[in-house]
């Protein structure tokens, strides 16, 4: 397998992606004595581009380990990022890859990578109840943390009026932060 | 219930077998064989990401990160503090970076041999369990007197550690390191030369390569399936990036790789006798200088209130590669975005895998071997396929089936 540099990796995206990359960031830092380098790249694509992206990263390495996806609530828009790690096994060769996608809330919808990663399946199921986010074609749709008696429609991690705040309880002599209410 | 062995349904108890936190396997079963397996996890989501977005700020939430696990309460804070100087862009003095690491390897020690315990009460062996666990004491008292407490250290901060490893406090460590080396070989005689513990792993429990790299498993899970993935080696961070490390994968010791649960036990022993060697060269290396960048707790907070960015961060658990994601938004107090990946969350995905076409029997140390760490209740249901009749074992029927089976074994030898 041919390792690229960080530059490289986004020039790779760039010329794959074409009008659908939207930019990208590395970030790059010294640690301990030796100064070796570790390493951070942030890719930023359109949704439409977005399995594309996930297969373009599959043909730089076979099996690309996808660690988690995380999401923000960012006003009108869901953030989506997919934290892969290229090229472990290789002494401190590894870097870390974030492929951002941002999806209107109206349209909060993104297809599901299982066919290419199938251990993408957990966190598909957590991002959907978590974050109110539908992937499209996920082959096991059901909640994967939060219990069957969780009320439908509302988004823990969401910071709109779909988040949990009916359900928050202050303690006594407690302050309530951020719509909570005080009893 | 009585016309065959093939009607049983197994939930076992509210408490898994395995470990003592509660996750749900339900398990199909074709007579004695399991067919299929399904994860029911959940039962302790404790909503820790959410207090950190919502009512902590970044400093107290380092505290509520070392509380996402009893076991591992260093990789948390680490890999945290690591998102949060990568997110504000603060640096980490050197000396720190080598506590950092002796810290998590003195966790590493205690929690593979935690595990050895365990492992060994699942399959009958508890002269071994206490034995192992007796072993572990000594890594706890270390622990402890390093850092002022067993398990929950705060020794983590943002920009460094909290406190100093000492010249005075050198020879107990050497001595506790001097201990373990010591004890190595017992151990290995224990695990991989007796003949019973072989019979009741070898070829149990199997992940394939193939399946490793497709369901993205980490840790000591996916390095004895023959992966060489280990965020020490990978990843450029902490005092590791200057030690060469090298992944440990059973072929080393056993010139195969064949993925089973004995192969797991091969990996952590071997790793204790690494993290020893880890911990010995960061005393020799370790530079003098400050601990900490900013000690003024409140210009720190002050700080991390105008900060705006994000940062990731990894390390390598016992289990596994944790990973933190933070997001901070200037103005606010509370962080914006937390994601937290523990490492079992991925091994989980490779159990199913790992029970089909195996044994009832042989559930509980399967199950034990990827060491989940849950913070959870376990039940497995046991449906059978053909009949669809679902039964209830309780958790002490279970290990009781778990040990007939290597008596059973252990008689043959005899």
């Amino acid at each position: 397998m041919e390792m690229l540099s960080p530059e490289e990796i986004v020039e790779s995206f760039k010329t794959a992606l074409g009008s659908d990359f939207i930019n990208s960031k590395i970030y790059q830092k010294e640690v301990a004595i030796k100064k070796n380098l570790s390493t951070s790249i942030w890719i930023y694509v359109k949704k439409e581009a977005f399995r594309k992206a996930v297969e373009h990263i599959c043909e730089l390495q076979k099996y690309p380990h996808l660690s988690v996806i995380s999401s923000s609530d960012r006003g009108d828009i869901i953030e989506l990022i997919y934290h892969f790690s290229m090229y472990y096994g290789h002494h401190l060769k590894a870097l870390s890859l974030g492929l951002r996608v941002d999806l209107p809330k109206n349209d909060s919808k993104i297809p599901t990578i299982t066919d290419i990663i199938p251990g993408a399946i957990f966190t598909e199921r957590e991002t959907q109840e978590m974050m109110g986010v539908e992937v499209v074609d996920i082959p096991d749709s059901r909640r994967l943390f939060l219990p069957e008696d969780f009320p439908e429609g509302v988004y823990p991690w969401r910071k709109d009026e779909t988040g949990p705040h009916d359900m928050l309880r202050v303690l006594p002599g407690r302050r309530g932060t951020k719509g909570e209410q005080n009893e | 219930m009585s016309e065959a062995k093939t009607s049983y349904t197994i939930p076992i108890g509210p408490i898994h077998p395995a470990v003592h936190e509660p996750i749900r396997l339900d398990i199909g079963v074709d007579g004695e064989e399991i067919v299929d397996v399904d994860i029911a996890a959940g039962q302790v989501h404790r909503g820790i990401e959410w207090i950190g977005m919502n009512r902590n700020n970044p400093i107290q939430s380092i505290y509520l990160a070392e509380r996402v696990c009893g076991i591992c309460s260093a990789c948390h804070p680490f890999t945290f503090v690591q998102a949060i100087e990568q997110a504000v862009g603060i640096e980490v003095p050197e000396r720190a970076e080598y506590i950092r690491v002796i810290i998590a390897e003195l966790e590493r020690i205690h929690s593979h041999l935690l595990w050895a315990g365990v492992a060994a009460h699942e399959i009958g062996f508890d002269s071994v369990f206490y034995l192992v666990w007796r072993i572990r004491e000594k890594v706890m008292d270390l622990t402890e007197y390093l850092t002022g407490n067993r398990n929950s250290k705060a020794m983590y901060q943002i920009g460094g550690v909290r406190r100093d490893i000492t010249e005075e406090q050198l020879p107990k460590v050497k001595e506790t390191l001097e201990y373990y080396r010591g004890v190595f070989n017992q151990l290995k005689t224990v695990f991989l030369e007796d003949m019973t513990v072989r019979m009741r792993t070898r070829n149990v429990g199997i992940l394939k390569t193939e399946d490793a790299l497709r369901l993205t498993a980490v840790g000591p899970t996916a390095r004895a399936s023959g992966v060489p993935k280990d965020v020490r080696q990978d990843h450029a961070y902490g005092a590791y990036a200057d030690l060469d490390i090298k992944a440990i994968t059973p072929d080393v010791l056993t010139g195969t790789v064949v993925g089973d649960v004995y192969d797991r036990i091969v990996v952590r022993l071997l790793e204790v006798k690494q993290s020893v060697e880890i911990i010995e060269r960061c005393l020799v290396e370790m530079p003098p200088g400050a601990i900490l960048t900013e000690p003024k707790i409140a210009k720190l907070l002050a700080m991390l209130k105008k900060a705006e960015g994000e940062g990731v961060g990894r390390t390598e658990a016992p289990r596994g590669e944790c990973l933190h994601y933070v997001r901070l938004e200037a103005g606010e107090e509370t962080l914006t975005t937390w994601k937290i990946r523990a490492p079992t969350y991925v091994n989980l995905m490779a159990i199913p895998t790992m029970l089909k076409g195996g044994q009832i029997a042989d559930v509980p140390i399967t199950f034990a071997s990827i060491d989940p760490c849950l913070s959870c209740t376990n039940r497995a249901v046991v449906v059978d396929t053909k009949t669809n009749k679902r039964a209830l074992l309780t958790n002490e029927e279970l290990h009781y089936l778990c040990v007939e089976k290597t008596r059973k074994l252990s008689d043959k030898l005899a």
